[in-house]
C-alpha cells in the first residue's frame, strides 16, 4: 500500500507503551480465542478491549447456538447442505469443513476448562449452545490463565505501519482516565465484531465497524458487504432481540387481528412491511407447557424486559419491532485470502464478526450457530497466524513507524463535525427498512449520494471535541465508511440471493454466482471475485427467506 | 437503561465500573459510582450479573429512560443474577441449558 499520506509515529505523544507479538483488538469470542491460540504458541499477546473482555460484544449478553456437528460424514454434510441454498450457494465447502472440525475441537476444550455443559437424563451432553455470561467469564480467564496480559476500556483509535506497509501496531486511548497508550506488535488480530449501527440490539452498541475502517485505513478489502441487512426482532421497548423464540409466536395487528405470512425466520419481511405504516403484535402463544419451561431455562435474559414490564409474552400480545444487526447478524467483512484468516495487508488478521462469514455462510445469516462456530474457529486460526508472523517480524530488525488512520483524526479545525448528527445521518439511511431491508438502485443511490458528501465533509474536517470524545469519532467515521461499502455492494448486486433483495431484481441471477470485493475510504470500490469452490449453482432456485 | 445505583446497598466496590461493556458509570470516591452516560447504556443487563450485591436496577427500556424508585424496583433487583445462577452458594443455570431442547424443534 501506499504509504505517502501517512503522519510519522512523532505526531503521538502516548504515555502508556506497550510491546507485543500480538496484539488483539477486541475481547469476545473471536478475540479471546485468538489470544489463547497465539499464547499457545509462544506469543506475548496483548488483547485491548474498547469496553470489558468479558462483557463486550454480542455474545456475553446472549445466549447463542454453536455449529456442533459430530465427526460424522453423514452427519456434516447435512449440516452443510442446510444452509448452502439459503446462502446463495457462496458458502465453501473447504471452510465449512474446517470450522466444523475446529469448533468441535474448541468446544471439546471448553469441556476441558469446565463450561458448564447440560446433560439430560441419560448423561448425555449437549453442546449446542452455549449461555454468553458463562462463555465469556469462561473466555477472559483462559485468556489470563495463557499468559496474555488484557486492556479494557481500551479503544483503538487508529492502526500503525511500517514504512513497507507492514501493520507494526496500534495508537489507543484509555475512555475511563483519558491516557493515550502505543502498543507495538509483530501482528494484529482484528476482532472487533461487525456493525449494528448503534441501533440497541442486545450487546450491538459496542460493535460499530470499527475494525473495518482500521483494516481499510492500513489498506485491507471487505468482501459480502451487501449482506449486512440483517434484522433483530424483538419487544418494541426492550433491546432483547433473540429471535428463535418467536418460531412458537403469532403476529397480530392491533385489532387482535392475525397477520396473515408474518413469522420469524420465513415471515419477517411480512413484519417489516407491516411495520412501515402500523404497529405489529406478537404472542408467543403457539408454545405449550413443555416449551415454555424450556425457555425459561435456555434464555433467562428473554424473560427479563417482560418480568420487569410486566407483561406475560404467552399470552399478551405485545408490540415487537426489528433493530438492525447489520454485518454482526449480517455475513459481510474483512475479505481473508488464506487459511490463517490473514487480510490483504501483511500483519494484518480478521476473525469472528470483523471477517467476512460468507465463507461458510454465503450470502445468509447462520444464525447465532454458524457466527459462534466462526468466531470460535477464525478467531483460532488468525491468533495463530499472527503468532507465526510475528515470529518472522522480529527478523525485521528497525522499522520506521506510521500512523495509518484517516478520518476523525485531525482535519481542519475551521470545518468541524459533530459525531453524533454524523451518527444519526448514517442511521437515517440504514435504519428504515423501506431502504435496507428490500434495496432499490434509486433509494441506494439517494443514500449514497448523502452518505458520500458527509464522508467527504468527516474527511476533511475535524470532530468536535478531544481525548475521549475521539473515540466516539471514530465509531462515527467507521459506521459511515461502513454504510458506503454496504449501500456501493448492495448497488452492485443487481439481484436478489440469501439476504441481499433488490426491488427491481427480484430472482436469483447466475451470473452474478461471485463475491463482491470492497475497499477504498474516498473511492469506494467494488469487484466482483470468482468462488473457489462453487457449491453447485445449478440447483439454485432463488429461495430467499421471505 | 440504568436506573438505580441502590446508596443503601452498594459497596463501592466499582466492579460495575469496570464491567459495563459501554462505560456508564463513573466512579466516586468513596461513593457509589455515578450514572454518567445514561444513554450510553445498551441495557445489556450484564452490571446486574456482575455486582455481588443486587444493588443495581436496569429498567427494560433501550430508547429512553424510564424513571423508577427504588422500593418499587427492589423485588426485581437481583432476579436476572438470580436466574442465571450467579452469586455465592448457587449454581450456574447454564447447567441446565435447555436450547438443545428448543433447538431440536424449531427447525
Amino acid at each position: 500500500m501506499a504509504v505517502r499520506d501517512l503522519h510519522p509515529l512523532p505526531g503521538i505523544e502516548a504515555s502508556v507503551r506497550h510491546d507485543a507479538d500480538v496484539l488483539i483488538i477486541g475481547g469476545g469470542p473471536a478475540g479471546t480465542w485468538a489470544a489463547v491460540s497465539a499464547a499457545a504458541r509462544g506469543a506475548r499477546v496483548l488483547l485491548a478491549d474498547k469496553g470489558y473482555c468479558g462483557t463486550s460484544g454480542a455474545t456475553a449478553p446472549s445466549g447463542t447456538g454453536v455449529w456442533h456437528v459430530p465427526r460424522d460424514t453423514a452427519a456434516r454434510e447435512k449440516a452443510k447442505a442446510s444452509r448452502l441454498e439459503m446462502g446463495g450457494f457462496l458458502a465453501e465447502h473447504a471452510w465449512m469443513d474446517r470450522v466444523l472440525e475446529q469448533t468441535w475441537n474448541n468446544i471439546e476444550t471448553l469441556t476441558e476448562w469446565g463450561y458448564p455443559f447440560p446433560q439430560d437424563e441419560h448423561g448425555q451432553l449437549h453442546r449446542t449452545s452455549l449461555q454468553g455470561p458463562d462463555y465469556m467469564r469462561l473466555m477472559r480467564k483462559a485468556t489470563k490463565q495463557a499468559g496474555a496480559r488484557i486492556l479494557d476500556h481500551s479503544p483503538v483509535l487508529e492502526l500503525l505501519v511500517d514504512e513497507h506497509g507492514t501493520v507494526c501496531g496500534a495508537f489507543g486511548i484509555n475512555r475511563q482516565t483519558g491516557s493515550t497508550w502505543v502498543a507495538r506488535a509483530g501482528a494484529v488480530v482484528l476482532a472487533t465484531g461487525g456493525c449494528a449501527f448503534l441501533s440497541r440490539a442486545l450487546g450491538c452498541n459496542v460493535l460499530t465497524g470499527d475494525g473495518y475502517l482500521l483494516g481499510a485505513e492500513a489498506g485491507a478489502e471487505l468482501s459480502g458487504m451487501e449482506f449486512s441487512n440483517a434484522y433483530g426482532l424483538g419487544p418494541a421497548f426492550a433491546s432483547v432481540t433473540k429471535s428463535l423464540f418467536y418460531n412458537w409466536a403469532t403476529f397480530y395487528d392491533r385489532d387482535g387481528q392475525r397477520i396473515e405470512g408474518a413469522g420469524s425466520s420465513r415471515g419477517r419481511g411480512v413484519i417489516a412491511r407491516t411495520l412501515a405504516t402500523q404497529p405489529v403484535y406478537a404472542c408467543l402463544d403457539r408454545a405449550d407447557a413443555s416449551i415454555r419451561a424450556w425457555m425459561r431455562t435456555a434464555q433467562p435474559n428473554f424473560f427479563v424486559p417482560f418480568d420487569r414490564q410486566g407483561i406475560d409474552p404467552f399470552t399478551q400480545h405485545f408490540p415487537v419491532t426489528l433493530r438492525l444487526e447489520g454485518t454482526v447478524r449480517g455475513t459481510g467483512g474483512l475479505h481473508v485470502v488464506d487459511d490463517d484468516c490473514a487480510t490483504t495487508v501483511a500483519g494484518l488478521y480478521a476473525a469472528g464478526d470483523a471477517a467476512t462469514r460468507e465463507l461458510i455462510c454465503g450470502a445468509f445469516t447462520g444464525g447465532g450457530s454458524h457466527n459462534a462456530a466462526w468466531a470460535m474457529s477464525s478467531g483460532f486460526w488468525a491468533g495463530a497466524g499472527a503468532a507465526r508472523f510475528a515470529r518472522e517480524a522480529r527478523a525485521f530488525g528497525h522499522r520506521n513507524v506510521h500512523r495509518a488512520g484517516v478520518a476523525g483524526l485531525g482535519g481542519n479545525p475551521s470545518a468541524p463535525w459533530d459525531a453524533d448528527a454524523v451518527i444519526r445521518a448514517v442511521q437515517a439511511e440504514v435504519f428504515p427498512t423501506e431502504r435496507n431491508w428490500t434495496r432499490s438502485g434509486p433509494l441506494l443511490e439517494d443514500s449514497l449520494r448523502r452518505l458520500d458528501a458527509l464522508w467527504a465533509r468527516v474527511r476533511h474536517g475535524r470532530p468536535a471535541g478531544t481525548g475521549t470524545q475521539w473515540v466516539r469519532a471514530r465509531e462515527a467515521a467507521a459506521m459511515l465508511a461502513t454504510s458506503r461499502w454496504m449501500y456501493r455492494s448492495a448497488l452492485r448486486r443487481t439481484e436478489t440471493r440469501g439476504m441481499h433483495r433488490r426491488a427491481e431484481h427480484a430472482a436469483v441471477d447466475p451470473a452474478q454466482h461471485h463475491r463482491l470485493v470492497s475497499g477504498g475510504l474516498d473511492e469506494v470500490w467494488v469487484r466482483t471475485q470468482a468462488v473457489s469452490t462453487p457449491a453447485t449453482p445449478g440447483a439454485y432456485t432463488g429461495k430467499v427467506a421471505a | 437503561m440504568i436506573e438505580i445505583v441502590s446508596a443503601e446497598r452498594c459497596t463501592a466496590c466499582n466492579i460495575c465500573v469496570h464491567a459495563c461493556p459501554t462505560n456508564v458509570f463513573d466512579l466516586v470516591p468513596g461513593g457509589p459510582p455515578r450514572i454518567a452516560r445514561q444513554s450510553d447504556c445498551q441495557t445489556c443487563f450484564m452490571c446486574e450479573l456482575y455486582c455481588p450485591v443486587d444493588a443495581l436496577y436496569v429498567a427494560p427500556s433501550a430508547d429512553a429512560a424510564q424513571a423508577v424508585e427504588e422500593a418499587a424496583a427492589q423485588p426485581l433487583m437481583g432476579s436476572y443474577r438470580a436466574a442465571i445462577g450467579w452469586g455465592a452458594g448457587r449454581t450456574a443455570t447454564a447447567r441446565r441449558d435447555s436450547s438443545f431442547e428448543l433447538l431440536i424443534r424449531a427447525h
